[in-house]
């Protein structure tokens, strides 16, 4: 793998919100981040499904609050459900 | 991965070029990247690129509405990126959950108002009929046979009124089954069994769409069983977020509508043009030669067969096909006329160009011969160079990318969106006989002293009468698709021609040409408003493979006497140029009009019908029936 995790989680929501890359952050959060809406919630949860081949729970979902926070989560989730 | 690190610098390029100016450039590397990772995080990223494009590239305006019962909005941003790379710049409205019913019953709705071009009408089973979907067992067969009938009904009365309110194209999704039924196994062998009843309503739709202009159905019951009933299901979502759907599968439903968009905007492809060595089959003909070419009905031959089965079924949906190969043309012709394995033969060719020039340049010529522009063709080859040369020279073409495993070629060539077809008539079913005999004409032509001498030869007949329902779906296709012998170039639905002739003041008429080496079908249109004392040409149009034998002559010659016994005084009409039309430049000037007018959209042209009856071509015979002028 040439790129972390953290530049995969961050390369998705540079898409999806429309802002470069290096101005997400693990700090990054729905409060910093204007276009964060529900929608974009839901998309960026199937963004890293499609991307990771994971299915993420409602449980999990809610635990998406921060930048970091998700890519611990990611993390987590590829060590249990190896591909 | 080396395939993230290439996507990344792809988004790099892309924005370079849009920051260069480079439209173009930008364009081609957004569909690269589309190719190369179509997803929700890329689509977003390619949606909001295409959109700083958009005043600089000729893209098609679509308005689409979707009526939903369930949460779709994350397959937008699919759609709209997978529109974009096929040249359509999507508008959409997303109706309200589960608002659908009022929106199309209620003239005012946001729905009309929005004005869309198409509208989905995606229902499903579980909030459509909760009581078949999870009630199931606690229903009598009375019951079910009530609940049948009044889901069928609600389809019913749905279309009836949006056709009422709107001439909007309505695409309607059917009835999904469940992945288990209520009963277990035992629901296959029940009498009322629950998948049973879903199929008698999915028939029922099917009856209700076809009984009006501008409905097609999606088959989303068939959609989801070919992804897998339990795959296409994300309980979770559903629970959470009504998403009924998986992650990975929304790409497959955004697919799936831009199945019928792209025919409903007229981005479709017209003909195939296809490489030989290594794509029709195995191997290079002028190496391995007629023993060694992989192609025959055992593996790895039967890969090859089965793409040329793919190929004669879009000749049957109408779609031409043309060979471009770097080739010794007696190498390949040999192939192509005894080798034992070929299912297609030259006489499924409409075209062919089997020389070693530059294929972007065969591409031109072939489009020419077929009298169909360049953005009308597809082009399959196996080697990614040249279908790169082909992308950058001519990005109109519809490049089809190449699995790297043949056993696969066919399933890419089905998938390709620019061969669906939404209506089939009976021209499209033999248009390479078509073009076979007008290969034989023009060599005829060429026999001949004086042009007359070529038109008595011809012995054509033509047949010019009133749209009839039989005729409508012809008669619209030819407005969406005509585009070089085209006054107006007006785009028609089926619906807004059945308006027009509707009214006592429109005429709408076709005509039908025969000659000796035989029927072209419907081949022309020609739509006329009365105003007072003038009658105006709406639109009129010919297919290219009738131009240059006097049929236009013909076909004005029918519209002036016919006004003329309706009392008109004046014939009018308007040329409004566009990059395709100049062949029909100077048909009213040719054809003793006078400018009356002209502005910044075009020229309108104005004939004394009195003074200046234009003359019948003696050559063209006329057949009159049913209701045809006096």
């Amino acid at each position: 793998m040439t790129s972390t995790t953290f530049e995969q989680v961050r390369g998705i929501a540079s898409d999806l919100f429309a802002i470069p890359p290096d101005r997400i952050t693990a700090e990054s959060s729905a409060e910093t981040i204007e276009s964060w809406d529900s929608i974009q919630h839901l998309n960026f949860a199937l963004a890293l499904e499609e991307k990771f081949g994971f299915q993420l729970s409602p449980e999990e979902m809610e635990q998406m609050r921060t930048i970091g926070e998700i890519v611990k989560l990611v993390e987590s989730k590829l060590q249990v459900t190896p591909n | 991965m080396t395939s993230d690190s290439k996507v990344l610098d792809l988004r790099k390029e892309v924005d370079d070029f849009i920051a260069a100016g480079s439209a173009n450039l930008a364009a081609l590397r957004l569909a690269e990247l589309w190719r190369k990772e179509s997803g929700t995080g890329t689509a977003a990223f390619v949606v909001s690129r295409y959109e700083k494009l958009r005043d600089k590239l000729p893209w098609l305006r679509y308005r689409l509405a979707i009526l939903r019962s369930f949460t779709v909005e994350p397959a937008i941003p699919l759609l709209r990126a997978a529109a974009f790379t096929n040249g359509i710049d999507l508008t959409v409205q997303l109706g309200d959950f589960n608002a659908y019913a009022q929106a199309i019953f209620d003239k005012d709705s946001s729905l009309y108002r929005f004005t869309p071009d198409g509208v989905i009408l995606a229902v499903r089973t579980s909030d459509l009929a909760p009581d078949l979907w999870q009630e199931y067992a606690d229903l009598d067969p009375d019951a079910v046979r009530e609940a049948v009938q009044r889901v069928s009904n609600s389809f019913h009365q749905w279309m009836r009124a949006f056709r009422e309110r709107c001439e909007a194209a309505l695409i309607v999704h059917n009835l999904e089954q469940p992945a288990r039924p209520s009963s277990g196994v035992l629901d296959a062998q029940l009498v009322t069994s629950q998948s049973a009843a879903i199929r008698q309503i999915n028939q029922e739709i099917h009856r209700i769409v076809s009984e009006h202009r501008g409905v097609h159905l999606l088959d989303y019951d068939g959609l989801v069983a070919r992804q897998g009933r339990l795959r296409w299901r994300d309980e979770r979502k559903w629970l959470t977020a009504r998403m009924p759907i998986a992650a990975d599968q929304l790409i497959q439903l955004s697919r799936e509508w831009l199945r019928f968009l792209v025919p409903l905007t007229g981005k479709i492809a017209k003909a195939l043009v296809v490489d030989l060595d290594n794509t029709l089959w195995g191997g290079v003909i002028g190496e391995d030669g007629m023993q060694g070419i992989k192609l025959s009905a055992e593996y790895p031959g039967a890969a090859y067969q089965t793409l040329q089965r793919v190929m004669l079924d879009l000749a049957r949906r109408g779609i031409l096909l043309a060979v471009c190969s770097k080739n010794n043309l007696e190498d390949a012709v040999e192939a192509l006329e005894s080798h034992p394995g070929m299912l297609l033969r030259s006489k499924n060719f409409a075209a062919m160009r089997i020389n070693w020039n530059d294929k972007a340049q065969n591409l031109r010529e072939i489009a020419a011969e077929l009298n169909i522009g360049i953005d009308s063709l597809a082009f399959m080859d196996d080697n990614p160079v040249e279908r790169e040369q082909v992308r950058a020279a001519l990005p109109e073409v519809t490049v089809i990318d190449m699995p790297d495993d043949p056993v696969d070629y066919a399933t890419a060539l089905r998938e390709c969106p620019a061969f669906e077809r939404l209506t089939l008539s009976a021209e499209d079913q033999q248009r390479t006989s078509f073009y076979v005999a007008e290969r034989e004409r023009s060599q005829a032509e060429q026999n001949f002293q004086t042009k007359e001498d070529f038109y008595r030869y011809l012995e054509q007949e033509a047949e010019i009468v009133p749209v009839l329902p039989a005729t409508l779906a012809r008669i619209s296709q030819l407005t969406q698709k005509t585009n070089q012998f085209n006054l107006t170039t007006r785009r028609y639905s089926e619906p807004q021609i059945a308006e027009m002739a509707a009214r006592p003041e429109w005429q709408v008429l076709s005509i039908r040409v025969r000659d000796r080496f035989g029927d072209h079908g419907l081949v022309g249109v020609a739509i006329t408003r009365d105003k007072a004392e003038a009658c105006e040409i709406d639109s009129f149009l010919l297919s290219c493979r009738v131009i240059g034998r006097t049929v236009e002559m013909a076909l004005l010659s029918y519209l002036a006497q016919s006004a003329a016994a309706r009392g008109r005084q004046r014939l009018l009409g308007w040329f409004l140029p566009t990059q395709k039309n100049a062949p029909a430049k100077e048909f009213y000037s040719q054809h003793g009009f006078h400018l009356h007018t002209q502005n910044g959209e075009g020229s309108l042209w104005e004939l004394d019908l009195k003074q200046h009856p234009i003359a019948w071509p003696e050559w063209i015979k006329l057949n009159q029936t049913n209701g045809g002028h006096n």
